[in-house]
């Protein structure tokens, strides 16, 4: 079973002088999975990475690559590709030779360099701008380059900081599925990092959400989204309704509610998306303090017994007064139970 | 209206300000007179042909070239890493750093050259050359750091980590990313100090001494004694030298970009 557990991060503690961005992380990533790192800025995702590509030294712990413990081992002899946000390309170098950089290095040389580096040309498409300069390029065609540039390597694990962060929003999309392709084709193991949610979810196999220096979550796309086991991954994927329970009644900020139909014993929390809120009857009261049109849904925010509430209702309906006062139901049989609490 | 006819003139007396003296010289270089006079009393080549006749400007071109590029390059050797770890690492005091390499710009040359004599030439008794080899680089660093560090700001630092992660060293990496990327900066460094180092009259003109003169100070000395117009052949052949380098610099590196 080493094909699941191909990188493994073991206790792996990683700080910045005397400040620990990551404290003891434990991770398995298995062979040819496309892996979300997934957080808001400062988490500790960014380092990890690095830390992953031997740009920085862990202080502790470990890091196995197939077998073979690599903690030591320093970033230029790793198997391991990174594409940098910035894309980072040679400026005085053109899109032939800068992909061909790290085979020359290797010692390829002649008609093998050639068709590794035409390979790679080809698979993302840009054939015909070998011969142009980074600076000839769109940030897509940069991105691509960058992404070509690692791919020659055949690196065992390909990292890619916050890779569509720098692209239009058309752009995006398109460079989503290409990168889904390239992994899919290559087989490669990819890592990605990311602040956006609806990015990991589309792309990655599995999503790893981190929040100051540990995981929160590890699960599929379907598991984070809708199954949240913290209340910051809650908040994360939409569930904007978080309450912590106590003793079986919902934690407000004045004091405790009782649902009409008892929680799950193990659950420390509730939580609901704008959807899950069941308007227009129910045992609560809230008046209208906010509404906005989204398209095919219109959005309320409520100000209640409980707090402020979100809700969100098909748009087709009509639409209720700003201040008038309305009833709802936070349905239990739908709210999302969570194992952990506190973190917001 | 008047602006119409004014900035015209005003642009002409400005050229004529600065090219002027240019023109007399290469005139008064041109004369078949015996005596440095303009307009020139006739015209022939045998002041241009004497330049190279007189023996003490051969040996003070000499000194002159060795401690343009010699103090020049040294300043490089210098000026390169520092600039690397000023722009790339936090260096503490950082810009006490810059404020000092600056300072040969600010305090003037004649400060610098009383000073190096009387508390660096003279207490330890350092060789004339040496001495001014030492001081031109001195004065040539400020520009080597300043002109480097600008075109390292203009790199981005993660190409050299995209180049470590492709199997290049720490150090491979500098040389083969960093370097070609800053090629047209130390090129302009380079200029700026040949030049600075070429026409520097005050620091050298304290440290000259017995036979060893930079090329500016045999000039003035020369001048002393004869009132030839071998000297102006000489300054416009300078001239023409200094034109010939930084034209060259700017058809092949676009000079300008960097200074």
């Amino acid at each position: 079973m080493s094909d699941a557990r191909f990188l493994c991060l073991e206790k792996l503690t990683l700080s910045y002088g005397k400040n620990v961005a990551v404290p003891e992380m434990d991770l398995d990533i298995g062979k040819g999975e496309l892996v979300a790192l997934l957080g808001p800025s400062g988490c500790g995702k960014t380092t990890t990475m690095r830390a992953i590509a031997g740009l920085m030294e862990p202080s502790s712990g470990k890091i196995i690559l197939d077998n073979v413990d690599i903690t030591r081992t320093p970033a230029n002899k790793r198997p391991v590709g990174l594409v940098f946000q910035s894309y980072a390309l040679f400026p005085h170098l053109n899109v032939y030779e800068n992909v061909a950089f790290g085979l020359k290095l290797m010692g390829v040389r002649g008609k093998e360099l050639d068709d590794k580096v035409q390979e790679g040309l080809r698979t993302v498409g840009l054939s015909k701008f070998a011969t142009r300069k980074p600076a000839e390029l769109s940030g897509g065609q940069q991105q691509r380059v960058s992404l070509a540039r690692s791919m020659v390597m055949e690196p065992k694990v390909l990292l890619l900081d916050e890779p569509l962060s720098n692209l239009d929003a058309r752009l995006r999309l398109e460079m989503r599925t290409e990168l889904q392709r390239v992994q899919k084709e290559s087989g490669v193991t990819m890592i990605f990092v990311t602040h956006d949610q609806v990015e990991a979810l589309a792309m990655a196999d599995r999503i790893i959400v981190m929040l100051d220096g540990h995981i929160e979550q590890i699960g599929t796309p379907e598991d984070i989204y809708n199954r949240p086991v913290s209340d910051f991954v809650a908040d994360f994927v939409g569930f904007e309704n978080v309450f912590a329970l106590e003793n079986g009644k919902l934690k407000t900020a004045t004091g405790t509610v009782e649902l009409s139909v008892t929680p799950p014993t193990d659950a420390k929390g509730l939580a609901w998306r704008p959807s899950m809120v069941s308007l227009g009857s129910g045992p609560f009261e809230g008046t209208i303090r906010g509404t906005s049109f989204a398209g095919g849904t219109r959005e309320y925010l409520l100000d209640t017994p409980l707090g402020p509430i979100k809700a969100e209702c098909d748009a087709s309906l009509p639409a209720h007064e700003f201040s008038s006062v309305l009833k709802f139901d936070l349905p239990v049989s739908q709210a999302a139970p969570l194992s952990r609490v506190g973190s917001l | 209206m008047t602006n119409k006819l004014f900035s015209p003139i005003i642009l002409l007396l400005v050229l004529a300000f600065l090219i002027g003296p240019f023109l007399i010289i290469i005139a008064a270089s041109l004369s078949a007179g015996e005596t440095l006079a303009f307009p020139p009393q006739g015209l022939s080549l045998r002041w241009v042909l004497k330049v190279f006749e007189v023996e003490s400007f051969r040996a003070s071109f000499g000194i002159s070239m060795f401690l343009a590029i010699g103090g020049t390059l040294a300043a490089l050797i210098l000026g390169i890493p520092a600039s690397y770890a000023l722009s790339r690492y936090k260096v503490p005091g950082a810009e006490t750093i810059r404020t000092i390499v600056s300072s040969p710009i600010i305090v003037p040359g004649i400060i610098v050259g009383l000073a190096l004599l009387r508390y660096f030439v003279v207490p330890f008794n350092f060789g004339i050359l040496f001495a001014l080899f030492l001081a031109h680089t001195a004065l040539i660093l400020p520009y080597a750091v300043r002109v480097v560090s600008a075109s390292l700001n203009n790199l981005q630092s993660d190409i050299e980590e995209a180049a470590v992660l492709l199997g290049s060293s720490r150090i491979g990496a500098f040389f083969r990313v960093v370097m070609p990327n800053i090629r047209g900066g130390i090129l302009a460094a380079f200029i700026l100090g040949f030049v600075t180092s070429f026409n520097q009259v005050p620091v050298s003109l304290f440290l000259s001494g017995p036979g060893v003169r930079t090329l500016p100070i045999d000039m003035l000395a020369y001048m002393e004694i004869t009132y030839d117009p071998s000297v102006a052949a000489l300054s416009a052949l300078l001239a023409f030298m200094s034109l010939g380098i930084v034209f060259l610099a700017e058809r092949f590196l676009g000079f300008s970009r960097y200074v």
